[in-house]
């Protein structure tokens, strides 16, 4: 009764074709839309970090107006990245056992320890690096519960002398170049978690670990462009062109990159054509045709290409406002392109059966710890945490007087 | 001044190798001890699993497919009722090829309604069939089991008598291991939230009994022994003795202990 009244979009018993193991038929999948969402959310952390690292390591000035945007954004996603594991937890209670007895032969065990790397050694090590001084300025014109909170955040560390100050820019500079290998680790192991399964030959993929960062790098980047432009747009505020250029240019160099990968990666899959393959292949071709043909490969990766594409070419003779929309559009295309992809990986390599005679079915409930609703809410939650983060770090009028976040300690 | 030094170093060496002979005992021991514990809450008390080695064997060629294994599986260790097998039996028909098709063999039709607890059906077309038989599946006790591999937490393991294991105290329920067996022998419990597979009726063998599965079938195609206390005459020496056999999946590199006797290439 309660199935029946909380599938919202129609009622279907499950649903199989040909010979499936009769375990598969018990819960398909066994990984829903949470599981897609995590490498997802994951995937954005390690992109946004990357476009921040350009800023900090390798000097790109035209990206300095999107660099604290960035860090906020990947640390927003990375507090919300566990979630949806954790919500899928047969035993969420028991998490915690995967840092306290890891099982070192898994990547998943392992994973743990990374993330936990990525959070503590990195991002809020650079965070705080970066921000320090401005807790001390904050903390002193601030009053109330801001003034509390940013007090809290300058760990007693109140020394803005020239040296001080220069120590915190070296050392964040240190943390930024340990970063960007942690950010590949952090996502290239979200895909060893996939391609390390040599049951599943829609999984099990050398490849794997490196189609998941260049896709997270074009995913980070594009989020970072749509975060920007939407600010911007919130705050009534002119877009600087010059950044906004250059970040389309680094998003369309990662989605060639990307493309690029996954395209040799089909074409090693087609020619070795090995067991399995004609699974597979009707798996592109019919029960994942409009989340890989349409959803990745025509909306999520050709359309933003040409897009971006033409603007590298032909950037002098497209006016601003039709430019601003076709950024926003290719990011917007690339968000969705990437979630698709990720679909396609998660839930593809469960719609066929490890015995390769038969295909699953999956329709996703609307309520329901792995329905519609749960999901929007886990990917709307980053969001929400982010906004609360640009409130307090990077605000419009913040204490002291500062009308802009400022970037000074970079220039 | 430099006799000193030597001589000190000398009883140094000396002491460190008294240490690690003392110590190598005391390592074994303390091994012995953790490989103990690494048995089920349902072993015997006194069972020691270092002086075992069990393993399984299927004669294909005998099974009938009567489905009397799943249901004594289902019901020795309280297998949720559903879509849920410890182990389950696989019907294989490979029909003849149409005239003129130039091949061999025609179609394989895989089925396995209920895990084939309740028996099978009569085929749709039996003048089609050119082979008809059936694969009874459990867990294929891999010596690199994927699963245990993949398990985040060390829930699931290799107990030093052959079983592979899982601990339901300490399962998170994440399903790793569920994606990482090649052969499709486990399940997420809907009870328990925990994963689950054979134990080899580990409750059982601990306690001298056979697998309710080797326990129940009529026709002897299950057959289980202890590698390492078996005379040539028993059934498992025997199987072994009389038989070429094969694992399923051997590309995989996970090394099965579970051999069959008597099975087509079409079985995977």
């Amino acid at each position: 009764m309660t199935n029946a009244i909380t599938n919202l979009v129609a009622e279907l018993t499950p649903h199989f074709e040909g010979y499936v193991y009769p375990n598969e038929a018990a819960r398909q999948p066994l990984w829903g839309v949470l599981i897609v969402l995590y490498p997802y959310i994951t995937g954005l952390v390690a992109g946004a970090f990357i476009m921040a690292s350009l800023v900090r390591v390798f000097k790109v000035k035209a990206l300095e107006p999107v660099y604290r945007l960035s860090l906020l954004t990947a640390f927003a996603f990375l507090l919300c990245a566990t979630l949806p594991l954790l919500c899928h937890l047969g035993h969420p209670e028991r998490c915690l056992e995967i840092m306290m007895t890891p099982h070192l032969t898994s990547p998943m065990a392992i994973f743990g320890f990374i993330y936990a790397w990525y959070l503590m050694a990195v991002l809020l090590l650079e965070l705080w690096f970066d921000y320090r001084q401005d807790f001390v300025q904050w903390s002193q014109s601030a009053t109330g519960f801001r003034g509390i909170l940013y007090r809290a955040f300058t760990l007693g560390v109140t020394d803005e002398s020239k040296a001080a100050v220069g120590l915190d820019m070296k050392l964040g500079w240190v943390i930024s170049i340990v970063g960007i290998p942690s950010a590949f680790l952090l996502h290239g192991y979200v895909g060893f978690i996939f391609g390390s399964i040599k049951a599943n030959p829609w999984w099990g993929n050398a490849l794997m670990p490196i189609i998941f960062i260049l896709s997270a790098m074009a995913s980070g980047i594009a989020l970072c462009v749509f975060n920007y432009m939407t600010l911007t747009w919130i705050r009534r505020h002119s877009t600087d062109m010059r950044c906004l250029d250059a970040m389309g240019m680094f998003l369309f160099y990662a989605l060639v990159v990307d493309a690029a990968v996954e395209g040799l990666d089909w074409i090693q899959r087609i020619y070795s054509a090995e067991e399995g393959f004609q699974l597979l292949r009707q798996l592109a071709t019919e029960k994942l045709f409009y989340t890989l043909n349409v959803g990745q490969a025509l909306l999520g990766t050709a359309m933003p290409l040409l897009l971006l594409g033409t603007l590298q070419v032909l950037r002098r003779r497209i006016p601003e406002p039709a430019r601003k929309r076709m950024y926003f559009a290719s990011a917007a295309l690339i968000l969705v392109g990437v979630l698709a992809m990720r679909w396609n990986v998660v839930i593809g390599g469960q719609l066929f059966s490890k015995s390769l005679r038969g295909f699953m079915s999956y329709k996703m409930d609307f309520a329901g710890m792995e329905g519609w609703f749960m999901g929007a809410i886990l990917l709307a939650l980053p969001f929400v945490v982010l906004t609360v983060l640009v409130k307090l770090f990077l605000a419009e009028r913040l204490p002291g007087g500062q009308a802009e976040p400022h970037l000074s300690a970079h220039e | 001044m430099k006799s000193n030094v030597s001589r000190r170093s000398m009883i140094g060496r000396v002491g460190a190798a008294l240490a690690g002979l003392l110590a190598a005992p005391a390592a074994r021991t303390v091994r012995a001890a953790v490989s103990k514990g690494l048995v089920s809450p349902g072993a015997a008390q006194g069972y020691d699993p270092l002086q075992h080695k069990w393993v399984m064997a299927i004669d294909v060629n005998r099974c009938i497919g009567c489905g009397f294994c799943v249901e004594a599986c289902k019901t020795e260790n309280r297998v949720p009722s559903g879509p849920y097998y410890r182990t389950w039996v696989e019907r294989y028909i490979i029909t003849r090829p149409d005239p003129g098709a130039g091949t061999a063999r025609g179609e394989t039709l895989v089925d396995s309604p209920d895990g084939g607890m309740r028996g099978f059906g009569e085929p749709a077309a039996p003048e089609r069939i050119q082979h008809s038989f059936f694969v009874p599946k459990l867990c294929n006790l891999c010596k690199h089991s994927p699963c245990v591999q993949a398990c985040p937490v060390g829930a699931t393991f290799d107990a030093p008598d052959g079983a592979v294991l899982i601990d339901p105290k300490y399962c998170i329920g994440c399903g790793f291991c569920i994606q990482a067996c090649p052969y499709g022998c486990r399940f997420l419990s809907p009870a328990t939230h925990t994963a689950e597979k054979c134990s080899l009726c580990y409750h059982r063998i601990t306690r001298g009994l056979k697998p309710a599965c080797v326990e129940v079938c009529p026709t002897q195609a299950r057959v289980f022994g202890d590698l390492q206390n078996s005379a040539a005459e028993d059934p498992i020496r025997q199987f072994y003795q009389n038989n070429r056999v094969q694992a399923l999946k051997p590309h995989l590199g996970t090394d099965p202990r579970l051999f069959y006797a008597g099975i087509d290439k079409e079985v995977r």
